[in-house]
């Protein structure tokens, strides 16, 4: 029977250091304030243009489908999920807040839709903030 | 201005915005990108048609 490693024996991994950058700090911010924008700022501009193209379109998209726009609030758990995930859409919500856009009546299944739109375009613009600051990090390519 | 999209319709654009950034953002050479996002496209359609046919059997 082979034996069995110790776990308490084990070497301790080496930690790569990643050090943190004016970049690391600027590339999500600005991926998070306009989609695709923290990867370009990166010289990173296909990726940056093609995340611009799928985020903007969806979140807008959302809108034309007469979407609602979740507003601060602490009452229903979902609504204020649906605040968060809103949120990370950054520029593009307060643009709309500002603007008084998606705040209308759901009365049809597609505005429903639309308000899922929104809130995955909200959720997708963080993955491409992360992913941003992950490159300026230099844990990716 | 009001868009009206079909259910299809609605999820296919979903997956395509969706499969574009998850493989930009899950992978790190533009090959593996482009695999994984088609990959992703094809299972967010294919669920969505076999979804569909599902609900069709518990219907009829």
């Amino acid at each position: 029977m082979a034996a069995k490693s110790n776990p308490q024996k084990a070497e301790p991994r080496e930690e790569t250091a990643y050090p943190l950058t004016v970049m690391a700090v600027v590339a999500p911010a600005a991926g998070w304030l306009v989609p695709g924008l923290g990867h370009m700022v990166q010289k990173r501009w296909i990726r940056g243009f093609l995340l611009m193209a799928s985020i903007v379109p969806m979140f807008l998209l959302g809108l034309t489908m007469q979407g609602k726009i979740y507003s601060p609030n602490a009452g229903d758990i979902l609504d204020m999920l649906g605040f968060i995930g809103d949120l990370g859409a950054g520029g593009l919500y307060m643009l709309s807040k500002s603007m008084g856009w998606g705040e209308g009546a759901i009365f049809r299944a597609t505005a429903d839709y639309g308000t899922k739109f929104i809130v995955a375009a909200g959720l997708l613009n963080v993955i491409c903030a992360v992913d941003a600051f992950h490159i300026a990090l230099r844990k990716k390519q | 201005m009001n868009l009206e999209l079909s259910h299809f319709s609605a999820a296919l654009l979903f997956a395509v915005f969706v499969s574009v950034v998850f493989g930009i953002t899950q992978r790190n050479t533009p090959r593996e990108m482009v695999k994984y996002g088609t990959y992703c496209l094809t299972l967010f359609v294919g669920g969505v048609i076999l979804a569909g046919w599902v609900m069709w059997i518990l219907k009829h």
